[in-house]
């Protein structure tokens, strides 16, 4: 996909711009998906700090396996839902490199739920970016950990019937309870605000890992307008009404 | 042919079995021979039944399990009860006469019954059966040198951080070789 | 030249470590218990990494990604453990990341027992896990053997970019014997890893990957693990042969079995009996045309495994019909005496 050129009108200042650690690749997120101002953000906090060249990215299975593209970094992708524990492997063998991963509610919080709370609860000096969009994306919308009590997927096609399913799995909060973490926040990017918190959030938690700190973990709220069958503004107002209630945003360990 | 030994040591677990016959492999090895020692494993940590089999050879071996042992050393009677069957005609059985209240079954075997409990106690060092039992082998076999036996023991000890044991164990060894030679000598 | 008496489980280990790994990852499993606590003995003590996971899937998760990290890892584990790690292995061989398995094998199907088998042999052989690939498979039947093996496993993961197991059970694990450990490797002679993962300074970003959602290009990524393959088994084959020169009864037989067999050799010759052993080293490549060849020259090629008979599927594929090819096997982690296979020797010698 050759990359759109730009020209600066004279008298005009660049102030939005591609950041290094991205590379020229389109993403290949569905319209009014979060993944794409998410990984941006991931990508500013590199550049930011100066560790686009030491750091090593762990792709997830699931919607971001194509992350290896969009980054301008070395990357590894991962079996599904044990990036923690290669991003252990990967820290171990080199303790200077920046290691993050990028994981969906799936991932982290199903498949992997022990390679997760055994990364954080080592204090594994890592950084985890969580996307909770409460679906399955990639294979078709199936319910996730975090689906919500009455939300129709595929697999929960008269909605989430908790009697049956259980509950919204609060990953968060669980993993705050642990001696190990040193950051967990719960942050969203449905609107201009949020967006430049999560930034901060996910500047920090690189922060930490750089001064060995270990373990931090940003959950970020998600809409999957593609599978949850809306427009995009629809998708944001879902985070707002919907998942916000459920999962509250704010830092539930360390800041 | 080539000389190849088979050697069984059994008792309950915390006699010291698989120790006795680690120093005898190691004595072995240190002797210019081929050895192996094949322990029994459970899930047991402590109790229950232990045993483990040392070949001596002077080629490389091939099975580290045998036939038929040319000597059991039988801690208790339960050794006693599953390895005497297995001895090869012409073996020997060293007893630990403190335990054992029964005599052998066989008659085409050689029987050593050592009072290995009293023994120790007298040396007041109740763990060292395993070695007095060790030095008892040692005299009816007479293939590895006491004294190899007994610098195997005291480096094993030093190992563990127990070099203060060393000298007690090699006493031990010395006590169970010179009651194994009074039965033969008896015997002869 | 000095001999230390050491168990199979410790002498892997501190081979590991003179082979130069690194990181080593672990979950707890008998029978190699050993192995690990020597880990987490020696190694950090001599400047690696030592961790114990929270599963075996974790474990093997650790080496794919200190693998990618671009320096010489292992980990070891017994039969259910392997299960586990299957998916991982599968990654690391679509990957093309180096790294030692260690499969100190126990009785299965299921949690089985923690005494000697030999029941994973497909497993390691054909795949285990998903997808079209091989493992090398190492085999000794002697603690010297295991500490060989162990570092022969290292140099040739790193050559070919694949993974290797050292295939062995719970019997060379616990048992103890002399060793001549190899001197520790230079590091200067490890193959350079420009494919690793060290921070895109001064180069595009290096990506590992073990997929390709075009048929196509997964296509291609197949085909180059299939030249490797290809080329692993045209150099890499190795075997033991015992008195095979005048033989009319030929034992295949590999690992503890292997040694076991050795001393049937032995016996049989003294009874007149002209036996031979073929030991295979490496189970993956298998030794086809050797055992073909000395197939012409016997009447029986009687295969010996702790198993209900699993390398026996590749020697008949060598053998075909030039010789009969019975099978002899202990189930459940009993192992058999020397006198046990003699009688089976026997009875096809004088059949």
């Amino acid at each position: 996909m050759p990359m759109v050129e730009t020209r600066i009108p004279e008298g005009y200042t660049k102030v939005f711009t591609r950041p290094e650690a991205l590379s020229d690749a389109q993403y290949t997120y569905c319209p009014g998906c979060h993944h794409g101002v998410i990984t941006r953000l991931v990508a500013e906090a590199l550049d930011e700090l100066g560790i686009r060249g030491r750091t090593v990215g762990i792709a997830p299975v699931g919607c971001a396996v194509f992350l290896y593209r969009f980054f301008n970094c070395d990357f590894v992708q991962a079996a599904h839902g044990r990036a923690c524990a290669v991003a252990t492997g990967l820290k171990r063998a080199n303790p200077d490199l920046v290691v993050f991963s990028y994981q969906g509610d799936g991932d982290l919080g199903a498949i992997g739920t022990a390679e997760t709370v055994h990364a954080a609860n080592r204090g594994e000096n890592i950084t985890v970016i969580f996307i909770n969009n409460q679906i399955y994306g990639m294979t078709g919308g199936e319910m996730a950990p975090t689906t919500l009590p009455g939300q129709r997927t595929v697999t929960s096609p008269g909605g989430r019937d908790t009697r049956l399913m259980g509950y919204p799995l609060k990953v968060s909060e669980m993993l705050a309870q642990l001696d190990g973490p040193c950051y967990i926040t719960r942050q969203s990017v449905h609107d201009a605000r949020h967006v430049g918190l999560t930034r901060k959030a996910i500047v920090q938690a690189f922060r930490n890992q750089l001064e060995g700190k270990g373990f931090s973990l940003v959950e970020v709220l998600a809409a999957c307008p593609t599978n949850f069958k809306m427009s995009p503004e629809q998708g944001n107002t879902w985070v707002v009404e919907k998942a916000m209630k459920a999962f509250p945003l704010g830092d539930l360990k360390g800041a | 042919m080539n000389m190849e030994q088979g050697i069984v040591f059994a008792g309950f677990g915390g006699q010291g079995v698989l120790l006795a016959g680690k120093v005898l492999a190691r004595a072995g090895m240190e002797h210019g021979l081929e050895v192996s020692w094949l322990p029994s494993y459970g899930p047991e940590m402590r109790g229950g039944t232990a045993n483990c089999t040392v070949v001596l050879s002077d080629a490389l071996i091939g099975a580290p399990n045998v036939d038929a042992p040319q000597a059991l050393v039988a801690m208790n009677q339960p050794s006693l009860d599953r390895f005497e069957p297995q001895l090869v005609p012409g073996g020997v059985a060293i007893l630990n006469a403190s335990l054992i209240a029964r005599e052998a079954r066989r008659s085409d075997i050689t029987v050593v019954p050592i009072p290995m409990n009293d023994i120790a106690r007298e040396l007041d060092a109740p763990r060292a059966i395993n070695m007095v039992a060790l030095g008892a082998l040692l005299r009816a076999l007479d293939t590895v040198p006491l004294e190899v036996a007994g610098d195997a023991i005291a480096l094993e000890m030093e190992e563990r951080g127990r070099a203060k044991l060393g000298e007690v164990n090699r006493l031990a060894l010395q006590r169970g070789y010179e009651a194994a030679s009074s039965v033969l000598q008896a015997g002869a | 030249m000095s001999r230390v008496l050491m168990r199979g489980n410790e002498a892997i280990a501190e081979a590991a470590i003179r082979a130069g790994c690194q990181c080593y990852f672990c979950y707890p499993i008998t029978p190699q218990g050993e192995l690990v606590e020597y880990m987490a003995r020696e190694l950090p003590a001599r400047g690696g990494a030592f961790l114990q996971a929270e599963s075996e899937t974790a474990a093997i998760n650790m080496v794919y990604g200190a693998s990618a990290a671009g320096v010489r890892t292992m980990t070891s584990s017994s039969s259910p453990g392997i299960s586990l790690k299957l998916e991982g292995i599968s990654y690391m061989a679509g990957a093309r990341l180096p790294g030692v398995i260690v499969n100190i094998m126990r009785g299965g199907p299921g949690l089985g027992n923690i005494a000697p088998a030999q029941g994973d042999y497909f497993q390691a052989t054909k795949g285990g896990g998903h997808g079209d690939y091989r493992l090398i498979v190492l085999a000794p039947s002697s603690v010297q053997e295991a500490a060989e093996l162990v570092m022969l496993a290292f140099d040739l993961s790193d050559r070919y970019r694949t993974p290797a197991m050292l295939l062995a059970d719970g019997m060379l694990g616990q048992m103890m014997e002399p060793v001549e450990l190899p001197d520790p490797i230079d590091p200067a002679t490890i193959p350079g890893r420009p494919w690793a993962l060290t921070g895109a300074v001064d180069r595009a970003p290096n990506v590992v990957l073990s997929f390709d959602l075009d048929p196509q290009g997964l296509k291609e990524m197949n085909k180059g693990l299939q030249r490797t393959y290809q080329e692993i088994t045209e150099r890499e084959l190795r075997w033991e042969e015992v008195d095979t020169e005048d033989a009319d009864l030929l034992i295949v037989a590999y690992g503890s079995m292997g040694r076991i067999a050795k001393s049937v050799v032995r016996s049989a010759r003294e009874e007149g009996i002209k036996a031979g052993l073929v030991r295979p080293i490496t189970l993956w490549p298998f030794p086809y045309a050797r055992i073909r060849e000395l197939s012409e020259r016997v009447s029986t090629v009687l295969t010996a495994e702790l198993s209900a008979g699993q390398m026996w599927e590749d020697v008949r594929l060598a053998v075909g019909d030039r010789a009969a090819t019975p099978f002899f096997g202990e189930l459940g982690g009993v192992v058999p005496t020397p006198r046990d296979v003699l009688s089976e020797v026997k009875r096809y010698a004088n059949g």
